[in-house]
């Protein structure tokens, strides 16, 4: 990459980025400044902005209710996280260790349902775990069950709903390191432990480690931010910090609340990512030891 | 010398079980992504107001989906929202990616970590900063300010997809064209274009496939337009309905059909499915 040294190189480079620099910052920027701005703000009595410096919407988080939701989207988020790293690690792994000719196919099979509006997706289960849905259709029919089970608006639909949505962002990162790996490595392992369970767990795990990482965090990060999932399939009683920004802004009309709650997600989705570069980059470190 | 050659016969077999067990399980898998869809799929054709007992085959809820004048109204308004931020956010897209790929200079990392926030921001933070911003300015909320937003998260998505693209390209193939005596426009758009063409089109589909699926940041910016997602939305909210079933099929449709199209558009550039992650 060379640096832009004449005046002519000069003026393309900032009219090609000036479009965009401008767009972001106007539409992006600001509006997140704005938001950082109004979390210090007081709420009127009946609603509004009062401009008046207070750290009061920060403190507020410390109530019981909303650390209960703070708490109960982080549980989610991991449950979400280690069940998709349950489900999918297997699913790379396979994946990665059937033939070239197979994987294209494979991965593209694995797309196509990701690639489907996120809101039918959800649907979906609600078809399938409603009251009079087709699992307790199906269930009343073969005389299991004489009334339907409640399998919707609960904690568990909405882990359900979540690892669907998101468990194809493990599986892309883990099946990406394990076709990376170097299976030369277990057979060496073998001959000195002579045992699959500790070549898994001594060499390919550790080295496949920055795939489960990168994985983790792809789905950990919109676990954490979800709204649609809890809204649909989780009922009132499960709503998640998304729901809660929501409603500020919404119904309980508390905007600098709603700011303050807001800006505190960011921050951790912040440092989730800076966390999943240092990985990624580490990770890349790694790999080119192995020379190929 | 029988011991051994026992014993690999045997780790051979485990081996041979380990496989077809985990065979076993990625079937299972591929079968969990794809029934809850294909389940919706069958019940959207089912005669029977009742979604889940199977009464027969029709059409009628397809039928019931294209004399719905909302929902016409609200395709027509998302439509114009997807292609009008596709367009100005693959081009503004593709310019930046141009730029950030070719050139090193004093703001570049700052640019970087701005034109990257917005994929990991979440759409809610999204959704409220923008409904914040417009009301402070004044601004009325309507498609305008939908599609304001929608490039606002669409750049960062197709720059992602294009600076892969651009990275790619031998740098030789530029020096060779100015060597021959293109200057830097006729280079640009007879070398790089033609071969970053298929990232512009992988971005182009994905950037579309954003805004057309996007609930979160539309219902915050949108006012009170009718738009497809909040459609289908409010509809979900209501419950099981047979039509829904038939409106979410023909979207999974669109849906698959975009992600083939754009699949094949980048592997006819030899790319890789970078567009997809």
């Amino acid at each position: 990459m060379q640096k832009a040294t004449t005046k002519r190189q000069r003026i393309a480079l900032w009219t090609l980025i000036s479009p965009t620099l401008f767009w972001l910052t106007v539409f992006f920027a600001i509006p997140l400044l704005v938001i950082l701005f109004y979390s210090f703000l007081k709420r009127g009595t009946y609603g509004g902005l009062v401009y008046e410096f207070t750290l009061n919407n920060y403190v507020r988080f410390f109530d019981s209710l909303y650390i209960k939701i703070f708490l109960r989207s982080f549980r989610i988020a991991a449950i979400t996280t280690l069940l998709s790293l349950l489900v999918g690690y297997p699913v790379a792994y396979w994946m990665a260790t059937r033939p070239a000719r197979w994987r294209n196919t494979l991965l593209l099979l694995m797309m196509l349902p990701f690639w489907t509006n996120f809101l039918v997706r959800t649907y979906a289960w609600i078809v399938l775990f409603s009251r009079k849905g087709i699992i307790n259709a199906a269930l009343v029919h073969a005389g299991l069950i004489d009334k339907p089970l409640s399998l919707l608006f609960n904690e568990r639909a909405v882990i359900v709903g979540l690892v669907y949505g998101w468990v194809v962002q493990m599986i892309l990162p883990c099946y990406a390191s394990i076709l990376g790996f170097d299976f030369s490595l277990v057979e060496a392992a073998k001959d000195l432990y002579a045992n699959d369970l500790k070549a898994f767990t001594k060499i390919i795990l550790p080295l496949t480690m920055p795939g489960i990482v990168a994985g983790s965090i792809l789905v950990f990060i919109p676990s954490l931010g979800a709204y649609v999932t809890p809204d649909l399939l989780g009922g009132g009683k499960t709503a998640m910090i998304g729901n809660l920004i929501s409603q500020q802004f919404g119904s309980a009309n508390d905007w600098p609340f709603g700011s303050a709650i807001s800006m505190v997600l960011m921050v951790l989705m912040m440092i989730g990512t800076v966390v999943y570069f240092r990985i990624a980059v580490s990770g890349d470190k790694t790999s080119t030891g192995k020379g190929g | 010398m029988v011991t051994p050659s026992l014993h690999t016969g045997s780790r051979a077999l485990l081996k041979k079980i380990g496989n077809f067990t985990l065979s076993g399980y990625a079937i299972l898998f591929f079968l969990f992504l794809y029934v809850p869809i294909i389940i919706l799929i069958v019940f959207s054709f089912n005669d029977s107001k009742s979604v889940f007992v199977w009464q027969g085959f029709t059409l009628k809820w397809y039928a019931r989906v294209f004399q719905d004048a909302r929902l016409l109204l609200a395709l027509r308004n998302t439509l114009i929202i997807s292609v009008a931020s596709t367009v100005i956010s693959t081009i503004f897209g593709t310019m930046i990616s141009v730029a950030m790929e070719r050139w090193d200079f004093r703001l570049k990392l700052p640019f970087d970590a701005l034109l990257f926030l917005p994929i990991v921001i979440p759409d809610i933070s999204m959704g409220v900063m923008l409904l914040a911003f417009f009301g402070l300015i004044g601004m009325a909320q309507g498609l305008g300010t939908v599609v304001i937003a929608h490039v606002a998260f669409n750049i960062s998505f197709v720059a992602v997809i294009v600076r892969a693209r651009m990275a790619s390209l031998d740098p030789r193939l530029e020096e060779a064209a100015q060597d021959l005596g293109a200057n830097e426009w006729q280079t640009f758009w007879r070398v790089i274009f033609p071969l970053l063409l298929p990232g512009i089109m992988g971005g182009a589909l994905t950037a579309f496939t954003l805004s057309m699926d996007d609930y979160v940041i539309t219902f915050f910016t949108s006012g009170n337009e009718s738009l497809l997602s909040l459609y289908i939305y409010s509809l979900v909210k209501t419950g099981v309905k047979p039509n829904i079933n038939a409106l979410s099929s023909l979207m999974i449709l669109v849906s698959m059909g975009l992600v083939l199209l754009s699949l094949i558009l980048q592997r006819k550039g030899g790319g890789d499915n970078v567009g997809l992650m």
